[in-house]
């Protein structure tokens, strides 16, 4: 008996069972709901259906989100990736609108170097304010959010930006073996993010110092340069995700692009397991919680939730979700359920209150 | 007092975590008016007993039973609702908050609401005259000493009523005025009828003040004893559960050929390096192969000392030689660079990393050394945690279980076997033996004796002067934030010396450098 409950445990208790669990509800019930949600089907040779559209449509908060879990890592945040997103979208458009020849890859290859230079650039600032000047990484990853949408506007001049270039929309809506190519790009930097930090000693020491950053400093750890580097990090990844989100509709509106991805993105990588706090970071979590934010968007279109509603209806499920995740609520949960039938005779609350 | 009920009985405890059986079957009774000492090694299980009693941990097993009811605490704040009111090991309070503020948190007076801070003062006052302690106490709490704020987390814990005292380990920062001043309070409050639940690594202590000792050892029990009954070596025997052969070694004394390694350049020479508020300037050499005590009482500068040598600190006039060249020694990466190695006594906020593995944590100096971009390949990470965790004796001996899941003392050990693993050159101790047992204190001091036979240099700070007469082969005094003494550690020296320096701050001792 004890065999097999602490296998249960080992099951509910490892990191990935509750937003896998929330993952599977969620689908479920859109099944039931609508019987066909989970069909996918071959057309032309790519697969379509609503799972492979939460997957492509997920795939740019999947970046920012694993960019925002290495700096929520070293207990940080970067509250600019949503203007970082914009910025490097409207860079990018922008080169290539003004090509003669807008399907030219090179031309295209061109905007995204320019985008990805801009986003190093400011990610490098934002690295410095964090880890040089040492202003803490709400206030100074603020500045950006607020600026950069300054900066956006001012690339695009007010204006959204349309382009027509095949190479640059198949970044959102291209397909490769059937699949979307938006989501094999996510899952390519997931891998490079993971071997990055995994396969170098960079994970743990982010870890470290996320976790406690004076003990981490007296072991002989220079933070300045990791924390600098999670910024950098977190500032390409969303650089992709913009230019996935200007691909996906072929113009680049530096107000709207990326807008409240930063808060989409946190609320990701704390689904998955990653505490705000630093420390510990889980980027299989991250993706999971990813997914379950697309999956929670697309459900409350599939169920005609009307929009008025659609954002209530969001915060109560994300609120359910965390709140299964905690394990203090669960405690307090089965800790109710166990004290109720063990003592029969008086209710579990009136025994502890008797010492008082 | 046998005739009167215990006001707390726990029966049958059994707790586990992840890899480690805590706690199996425990049973554990307290009588009212008593001063009951629970005694064990580290990992023996002492911690988590008393976290089960006030709620903290869960129980897989077994009761607890407060004036005749069961309970199940929720938490430690329905604990000590209920009367069970506890100090931990380490200082639990906010620094940043007044003394005021800390002893009435969660709980301060209030009249419509609103906080009644002169009430709230006033009350804070009268509490701490009771322990003899006249304090600012608007001031924040951070501006006192460790010693102090055990003393308000103490006067904090029995404003409440408290029927049950749990004091885990108060004395192990505090020096011998304020623990003869903490046992008076014990008293009087044992006769007011509380019952104390004492915690501590110091044998005196106990058979100073306990009435009654529980023996934990592995996560059982091995017996519960009058203090009258049990003469101090058969407690530490039923401690340690084997003979006490291990203990022998203490009393070999380290080879002391000071002539010997003092001839040539130092590893380490300081002079006149200073950091104003923190340490008076100072001048100091370090041999290879030799080891330096450092005494003094809490607060006079050793950790100070300590934190300048390292880089941790910023000095701000002076010099540091290492083999006769000129360094800086500005931060501690460049300190660790150089072959300097540094324990911090502050073990939880200095030390261990809590949520990373015992691998993780003891590789974590050689990796920063190394930079993240030249990981340890896995079997020489494998290869290096076994043999320390082997060495050490650290239990659980698992190098995945999350550091914070290992007792004080065990944690130690891996912060030890972090600076080991960098094989340093200059290691400092600062209070490395603190809170943790004599078995592996013992286990402690020889290896200091090893590695400075093997031709490391330590500076080794404690509050214990046997300890320091031990192992030193030079013995630094400090006052009041100043080096008032370098003694040579001949037959001449003893502990009663070292504490007539430490407390006239003579300068008439031999100033040697």
């Amino acid at each position: 008996m004890t065999d097999t409950r602490s296998r249960y445990r080992a099951v509910t208790g490892h990191q990935l069972f509750w937003p896998v669990a929330v993952l599977v509800v969620m689908l479920a019930a859109n099944t039931i709901y609508r019987p066909g949600f989970l069909s996918v089907e071959v057309n032309n040779g790519h697969l379509y259906g609503t799972p492979i559209d939460i997957l492509r449509l997920s795939a740019p908060l999947i970046l920012v989100a694993l960019g925002m879990t290495v700096v929520i890592s070293t207990g940080g945040i970067d509250l600019s990736v949503g203007s970082m997103v914009a910025i490097s979208g409207a860079t990018a458009c922008l080169y290539i609108s003004e090509q003669p020849d807008q399907n030219s890859l090179p031309a295209v290859l061109t905007g995204l170097a320019m985008g990805l230079g801009i986003a190093l650039v400011l990610g490098a600032w934002n690295g410095v304010l964090v880890a040089v000047i040492g202003i803490q990484p709400i206030i100074a990853t603020l500045i950006l959010m607020v600026a950069g949408r300054g900066l956006a506007q001012l690339i695009t001049e007010g204006q959204i930006i349309t382009i027509n270039s095949g190479p640059y929309r198949a970044i959102g809506l291209g397909h490769v073996l059937t699949l979307p190519l938006a989501i094999l790009i996510a899952l390519a930097a997931a891998l490079l993010v993971a071997a990055f930090t995994r396969w170098t000693a960079l994970g743990m020491i982010i870890e470290s110092v996320g976790g406690n950053a004076e003990a981490s400093r007296l072991a002989g750890i220079r933070s300045g340069r990791v924390v600098f580097l999670a910024y950098v990090l977190s500032a390409v990844c969303a650089a992709v995700a913009g230019f996935m989100i200007t691909a996906n509709v072929s113009s680049a509106d530096g107000n709207a692009a990326g807008l409240w991805v930063e808060l989409d993105a946190i609320l990701a990588v704390v689904i998955g397991g990653t505490a705000l706090a630093g420390g510990r970071f889980h980027l299989s979590g991250t993706i999971l919680g990813a997914l379950i934010i697309q999956t929670l968007t697309t459900s409350v279109y599939a169920m005609n939730i009307s929009p008025q509603t659609a954002l209530l209806f969001k915060a109560v499920v994300v609120i359910a979700v965390c709140l299964i995740q905690a394990p203090a609520f669960r405690a307090r949960i089965t800790r109710q359920r166990r004290a109720a039938p063990t003592s029969p005779p008086t209710p579990a609350r009136e025994k502890e209150e008797v010492p008082a | 007092m046998t005739d009167s009920r215990p006001v707390l009985t726990m029966t049958g405890i059994s707790k586990s975590f992840p890899g480690v059986r805590a706690l199996h079957d425990v049973h554990f009774r307290l009588f009212p008016g008593e001063v009951h000492a629970l005694m064990g090694e580290n990992g023996a299980g002492k911690s988590t007993l008393i976290k089960v009693l006030t709620g903290v941990y869960d129980t897989d097993g077994g009761t607890v039973t407060l004036g005749g009811t069961e309970v199940s605490f929720a938490g430690p704040m329905q604990a000590t609702g209920a009367g069970v009111s506890t100090v931990y090991q380490e200082v639990n309070l906010c620094t940043n908050l007044s003394v005021a503020e800390n002893i009435f948190i969660g709980r301060e007076p209030r009249r419509l609401g609103a906080v009644r801070w002169g009430e709230m003062r006033r009350r804070a006052r009268a509490l701490l005259s009771r322990l003899d302690l006249d304090l600012d106490v608007s001031a924040p709490l951070g501006s006192y000493s460790l010693a102090i704020q055990q003393m308000v987390a103490i006067a904090r814990a029995i404003d409440v009523q408290a029927r049950v005292l749990i004091l885990d380990e108060p004395t192990s920062s505090l020096d011998a005025d304020e623990v003869a001043q903490l046992f008076r309070i014990m008293r009087q409050l044992r006769d007011e009828g509380i019952a104390i639940l004492f915690v501590t690594h110091f044998l005196d202590q106990v058979y100073a003040i306990a009435d009654r000792i529980t023996v934990l050892r592995n996560g059982q029990l091995v017996g519960e004893y009058p203090t009258a009954e049990l003469p101090q070596l058969t407690l530490v025997e039923k401690m340690i559960g084997k003979e006490l052969d291990i203990l022998e070694g203490i009393d070999e004394q380290p080879k002391r050929d000071v002539a010997a390694l003092e001839k040539g350049t130092p590893l380490v020479a300081v002079s006149d390096l200073g950091r104003s508020g923190a340490v008076e300037p100072f001048s100091l050499a370090i041999h290879a192969g030799e080891v330096v005590g450092l005494a003094g009482l809490l607060g006079s500068g050793r950790t100070e000392v300590a934190r300048l040598l390292f880089g941790a600190d910023r000095a701000d006039r002076g010099e540091i030689a290492m083999d006769g060249q000129p360094t800086g020694l500005s931060t501690p990466a460049r300190a660790i660079e150089r072959g300097i190695g540094f324990c911090s006594e502050n073990r939880r906020a200095e030390g261990i990393v809590a949520e990373l593995s015992v691998r993780e944590n003891m590789l974590l100096a050689m990796q920063a050394a190394r930079g993240w971009l030249r990981p340890i390949p896995r079997r020489r990470q494998d290869e290096l945690v076994e043999k320390y965790i082997t060495a050490l004796q650290i239990r659980p001996a698992d190098p995945e279980a999350p550091v914070r899941n290992l007792s004080g003392g065990n944690q130690q050990k891996v912060l030890l076997a972090r600076w080991l693993i960098t094989e340093p050159r200059l290691l400092i101790l600062d209070e490395p033996t603190r809170g943790i047992d004599i078995g592996a204190k013992t286990e402690l001091q020889k290896l200091v004796a090893q590695l400075s036979d093997g031709g490391m240099a330590v500076l080794f700070i404690s509050a214990e002067l046997e300890e320091v007469l031990r192992l030193s082969h030079k013995v630094v005094v400090m006052r009041d934030r100043r080096m008032v003494a370098h003694l040579a550690n001949d037959d001449s020296l003893d502990a009663d010396r070292v504490m007539q320096t430490i407390a006239s701050g003579s300068h008439r001792e031999e100033v040697n450098r």
